[in-house]
């Protein structure tokens, strides 16, 4: 009997792919963005470690593991050491229902679009017990922070994805693909004729991917310049490392999304040359062109300031996201009218 | 759940021990401790581990929902009214005779309440037996007896929020005028 066909087997295989995937993704991606922050401030960025600093997560790597986990008196020292796991497992989850391909997925849920937003409203716990059980006066300031921005954030998200889920009519993400089949023209961010705010839909789900995942401008849960380094105040080594690792897996997880719900996950852009590896390459070129632009927007913007982040959402987003809900169930519901 | 694998029962039967744990100690944490975020974190794994609960009773849409509202709205929800309380843990009380009063009535609710629903579960009659399915607990199932049979119960809870909204309301323009501010505090710079 063929031992792939097993289903303890197969889940096991796929979560140590989904673990080597994500710890590459934070290594590599960590050098992409030092490169790309050193190409727009005209400098070299990381270049000693190997050919053009290809060496240097490796470097990084070794630098954290070498470092010793310290947990300084005064802390909740149980929370502050349960805080990093926490952090990085909902992303892991995540990933498990993430369509990579039309065959590549580990677990093709029902529910999938669901299960990745329950597990990825952990993520602010995790930042907030981490920052809270610090005992660091910028430490809690900054879990303050991370609680308001998500509550504010997770409200025309969700809104943006209602609105999907209208569209397509599914929370199954590899029918939602499957839907979008046949040129870049049917993927759901060209389909003004459902909605005709859609470019709007995807800007307004594109920014809250941003803020949930605490990346610049949005970033005030690690606001360097007045917070020392945030919910991470205290720590060190590998502790600061895993931190940064979720944020990386957090925002493939958030541009996996934006690329399954908006731009059509694996189909082809051409209508021709897509499924199996083809799939996948299309799939991962969008997934890195998003990830390159979330890298691009946070060094060309400055940090926003707190109340124009809330602001923002409160003011802008929410509303902006309830008239498109709107929109689109009356131009879904409208042709009923006149049958 | 594969019959060819040779463990399977017993995995099964780990990821149930895992879920039913993961309910008692997260309940008990968040029961004993006299830490109110250690509380709200032990309220966090109780919900998850009640989330593999539902699971195991094939509602995996209940089972995202008790992790997305429960653990991701409520928990999140207590943490804002802990920071506006109280930053550090006050010292603890000595004993007095009030608490433990208090402490016999919690506990005398408590075993009436779970007395009750332990009698309910057990002398009433199952409609089905708990081997067949009720419904293939898929969001469409869900949404067609939201809307037939339980549509009152439905409606009920939307008015029970909607107050909650309109409190919410009364509450914030209640602070925005406030009586008795001799010099009102300036607003936030608007940007």
């Amino acid at each position: 009997m063929n031992l792939l066909e097993l289903e303890p087997i197969r889940v096991l295989l796929y979560l140590v792919g989904i673990c080597a995937f994500v710890g590459g993704n934070a290594a590599y991606l960590v050098l992409a963005e030092r490169k790309g922050a050193g190409r727009i401030q005209r400098r070299p960025g990381p270049n000693e470690a190997g050919w053009a600093g290809i060496l240097q997560p490796i470097a990084d790597g070794i630098k954290l593991l070498a470092k010793q986990v310290m947990v300084p008196p005064g802390t909740d020292s149980l929370l502050f050491r349960a805080a990093p796991l926490m952090v990085m497992a909902p992303p892991l989850m995540c990933l498990a229902t993430i369509p990579f391909s039309d065959t590549l997925v580990a677990r093709n849920l029902n529910i999938g679009l669901l299960f990745v937003f329950s597990f990825g409203s952990i993520n602010v716990m995790a930042l907030m017990l981490g920052g809270w059980a610090s005992r660091n006066k910028y430490a809690i300031i900054s879990a303050a922070r991370v609680v308001s921005q998500s509550v504010a954030y997770e409200i025309p998200m969700l809104l943006v994805v209602i609105t999907m889920l209208m569209v397509a009519g599914t929370m199954n993400l590899q029918e939602i693909i499957v839907q979008q089949a046949g040129g870049f023209w049917h993927w759901n961010l060209f389909k003004v004729w459902v909605n005709p705010l859609m470019p709007v839909t995807f800007v307004i789900f594109f920014i809250c991917m941003l803020a949930e995942t605490n990346r610049a401008p949005f970033d005030m849960a690690e606001a360097e310049s007045e917070l020392v380094a945030g919910a991470f105040t205290e720590y060190g080594g590998m502790g600061f490392g895993v931190f940064f690792m979720a944020e990386y897996a957090n925002i493939v997880v958030g541009c996996c999304l934006a690329t399954i719900l908006f731009l059509g996950g694996w189909q082809s852009p051409i209508g021709v040359l897509s499924g199996g590896f083809w799939g996948l390459g299309w799939f991962l070129l969008k997934l890195y062109a998003l990830i390159f632009t979330v890298i691009w927007i946070r060094w060309t913007f400055p940090r926003t300031q707190f109340y124009s982040l809330l602001n923002l959402s409160w003011k802008i987003l929410i509303p902006i996201s309830l008239v498109t809900l709107l929109l689109t169930g009356v131009v879904m519901k409208l042709p009923l009218l006149f049958r | 759940m594969n019959a060819a694998f040779p463990f399977a029962d017993w995995l099964v039967l780990a990821a149930f021990a895992l879920a039913v744990g993961l309910t008692l100690a997260g309940a008990l944490i968040a029961v004993l401790t006299t830490r109110i975020i250690r509380g709200v974190a032990g309220l966090m794994v109780c919900c998850l581990g009640l989330a593999g609960l539902y699971y195991f009773l094939n509602s995996p849409f209940l089972a995202l929902m008790e992790i997305l509202i429960y653990v991701g709205a409520v928990c999140v929800t207590i943490i804002f009214a802990v920071m506006m309380a109280e930053p550090d843990e006050q010292p603890a009380h000595a004993t007095h005779k009030a608490h433990i009063a208090w402490g016999i009535v919690a506990t005398m609710i408590a075993l009436l309440i779970g007395g009750a629903l332990a009698y309910v579960a057990l002398s009433g009659p199952w409609p089905a037996r708990p081997e067949t399915l009720v419904s293939d607990g898929s969001v469409a199932a869900i949404g067609v007896s939201l809307l037939t049979t339980y549509s009152l119960a439905f409606e009920a809870i939307s008015l029970v929020l909607l107050v909650a909204i309109l409190g919410a309301l009364v509450l914030a323009c209640g602070g925005r005028t406030a009586p008795g501010l001799a010099t009102p505090t300036p607003p936030p710079a608007q940007r």
